[in-house]
């Protein structure tokens, strides 16, 4: 079988593990997007503006600072979700009651406001960040560098989690509650709106902590998340707008077909998944793990 | 009061006569490039500095010029180059573009140039297809191109025992160029080229490319591509242990900006090719050094250095016409007339429209030996000018009449 496809199985596992760790990424960023999605019914465009704020945030607490990778990974997450929550409780709130497109239009804006920011300030070719995990592990079939393999672990983590909470605990209960019936739930005594605001800082928290894992192994640089965030959209979009499991699984599934891809037709690697997005929404417009409203 | 009136109406005649017989030669330069992706550091507003002070060292008021410079996106895709371009030409009395990486987007700036009868002066673009098959009687190419990158890195390290190549490339016209340019070299010089991948630009992660690369067992990974995607692969192949397991990087295209990015930690033993370095001579550290004080501290780069280099000669040849309408004449004059600047030297450009002065080949420093910001290179060897460029009968260029 491996001879009709033309790839040796040591080259085909390190590409399918290398599709795992692109996975991981889109993962992450999906997962914020769909759980901002799914509860405050925003479509976040200001999430790769976030994600490269996570970045950018490790990069300052490095050089500003002097803190490692390791205390970047808690505390720039909290700072981006922190401003996260300023603007959602400045700007986003007063547009619930609006259509999604002026929610949409708002991110969007804020995100080339924040991006250009950035490039005024630092260039648009990036900044170094040396990788925390130096070294590798030689698994036979690859050379697999600590820090990826960190990635992908950490990731699966995190994105557990996020489901476990939502979808197993009381807490998540109350969140699916308020997004389906808001009066009801805060007659019953619980803070929505704080809730909410809470909710957006989680996801942007995400995002922001995919930035500063994505800062060792690709480069710190403004354009970082508007390249990544067209992507993750069509992952959340093949997903189903709002669902968790759908952004975890088809997050890691799309970056292994693309991983594939970039084995036997490289020149489309960066178009697959738009193509399959176009299928997805053919056959099954709300998404592969989406319900139909 | 009406003695007054025709008094004023006098005066006002002699005013329009006394301008019309010293009225300056407007000239209108248009510094289209990337001013926000990954191109945007190493040309950007950079470039569009270097144009106004090369007008402004040039003494353009004084010598009867009245120039002005403007500037424009055209985010690395050849339909918005060509758009702007034809804007600029029909209806903002541009006269002559300059800069302009991206070879895709060259190479269309180069046919509505050439369309309009106007001047193109490149300076950020590679392929050498510009003197090549699309050479045009309107476009000088300045700084560098595929084929001079080839002939310097690729010799260099094909000579050093680099006989196997696998070429990761820029999906596009300037990474097929490059890739053309140094095979053939790679195979003159006795080696040969076992793979290619073609990536598409503006990927993020390399990782697959390199392990595809890795099992090649090519002793040099050729990097056709620039800016951004150099940057990402040559700081994940460090991440992947492809270095030390010992293949070697060869980047064919590298310039100051992106050695800043990726940190001489990464980057240090990198041989590369480059037209102009800021640390070389009196004038080219001055020159930095103001460059740096007006860019929040950045260095210039060759395809910089090249705008003021080109724009200067261009302004020569205009004040010696006093027009700048008719685009070819231009070109002509700046064929005629030597190139002689205080960065780029005494030099000339060919019938092809080729830009003809020396390249160096350069290796990155080691972190202990870099004294300071952007001291990144040494000297390891220059290729005088007459070995420097594809000799003129080889580009297959139109305009050079075959002997």
């Amino acid at each position: 079988m491996f001879e009709l496809l033309g790839i040796s199985p040591p080259a085909l596992f390190g590409q399918l593990l290398l599709g795992l760790i692109n996975g991981a990424f889109y993962a992450m960023l999906s997962l914020g997007l769909a759980v901002i999605f799914g509860l405050l019914n925003v479509i976040n465009f200001t999430h790769g503006a976030q994600y490269m704020m996570g970045a950018f945030g490790a990069w300052m607490l490095l050089n500003y600072a002097g803190i490692p990778f390791w205390g970047a990974l808690i505390l720039s997450p909290i700072v981006v979700a922190a401003i996260g929550m300023v603007i959602e409780r400045t700007l986003l709130r007063r547009l619930y009651h609006l259509d999604h497109l002026y929610g949409l239009l708002l991110t969007f804006g804020l995100a080339l406001i924040i991006e250009g920011l950035f490039r005024r300030q630092y260039g648009a070719s990036g900044l170094p960040y040396n990788n925390p995990l130096p070294g590798g592990t030689n698994l036979g079939f690859m050379f697999l560098p600590n820090y990826r393999g960190f990635i992908v672990v950490a990731s699966l983590v995190v994105c557990f989690a996020t489901w476990f909470v939502i979808e197993r605990t009381k807490l998540g209960s109350y969140l699916r509650a308020a997004t389906e019936k808001p009066d009801l739930v805060q007659a019953f005594g619980i803070d929505v709106p704080r809730m909410i605001t809470l909710t957006y800082g989680f996801g942007v928290g995400l995002a922001a902590l995919a930035g500063v894992l994505a800062a060792p192994a690709y480069q710190v640089s403004p354009t970082m998340g508007s390249n990544l965030i067209i992507v993750v959209f069509a992952v959340v979009v093949i997903g189903g707008m709002g669902s968790i499991m759908g952004a975890i699984v088809t997050g890691f599934g799309l970056g292994v077909v693309e991983g594939l891809t970039k084995v036997f037709y490289p020149e489309a690697s960066s178009t697959v998944i738009f193509v399959i997005m176009a299928i997805v929404l053919m056959v099954k417009p709300a998404g592969l793990f989406g319900t139909a409203k | 009061m009406r003695f007054a009136a025709m008094l004023m109406a006098a005066a006002s005649v002699f005013a329009v006569t006394a301008a019309n017989a010293q009225s300056p030669v407007k000239v209108k330069i248009g510094v289209l490039n990337d001013m926000s992706s990954l191109y945007s550091d190493l040309s950007g507003p950079g470039s569009v500095w270097a144009a106004k002070k090369a007008v402004e060292d040039f003494g353009a008021a004084a010598k009867g010029l009245q120039v002005e410079v403007i500037a424009a996106d055209h985010q690395n895709k050849a339909d918005v180059g060509t758009s702007v371009a034809r804007q600029w030409y029909d209806v903002e009395g541009v006269d002559m573009i300059v800069d302009t990486p991206n070879s895709g987007v060259a190479l269309a700036v180069n046919t509505v140039t050439r369309e309009k009868n106007k001047v193109f002066i490149n300076s950020g673009a590679a392929t050498s297809d510009l003197t090549g098959k699309a050479c045009s009687p309107n476009t000088v190419h300045w700084t560098y191109d595929t084929w001079a990158l080839a002939n310097g890195t690729g010799k260099a390290v094909t000579k050093n025992g680099g006989d196997t190549w696998f070429f990761l490339t820029a999906d596009y016209a300037f990474g097929h160029a490059l890739e053309r340019d140094t095979s053939e070299v790679v195979k003159a010089n006795g080696g040969k080229v076992v793979g290619t991948v073609r990536v598409p630009l503006n990927t993020s992660d390399f990782s697959s490319f390199l392990l595809q690369a890795q099992g090649s067992k090519a002793k040099i990974i050729g990097l056709a591509n620039a800016g951004g995607d150099t940057i990402n692969s040559i700081k994940q192949a460090s991440e992947y242990g492809i270095t030390s397991s010992g293949q070697k990087l060869a980047g064919l295209l590298i310039f100051l900006t992106d050695i800043n990015s990726i940190g001489l930690k990464t980057a240090q033993g990198l041989n590369l090719t480059s037209a102009w370095y800021w640390d070389m001579t009196d004038a080219n550290r001055a020159f930095a050094k103001e460059f740096s004080a007006a860019n929040g501290g950045k260095y210039p780069t060759m395809v910089q250095a090249g705008v003021y280099s080109g724009v200067t000669h261009y302004l020569k040849s205009v004040a010696a016409l006093k027009s700048a309408k008719d685009g070819a004449a231009v070109v002509a004059e700046m064929k005629k007339m030597p190139t002689d600047d205080k960065l780029f030297g005494k030099g000339e450009v060919r019938a092809d429209g080729r830009q003809i002065h020396p390249m160096f080949l350069f290796e990155v420093k080691k972190p202990s030996e870099s004294k300071g910001p952007y001291d990144f290179y040494t000297l390891k060897a220059t290729i005088p000018a007459n070995e420097a460029f594809r000799p003129i009968g080889e580009g297959d260029c139109p305009l050079v009449k075959k002997t």
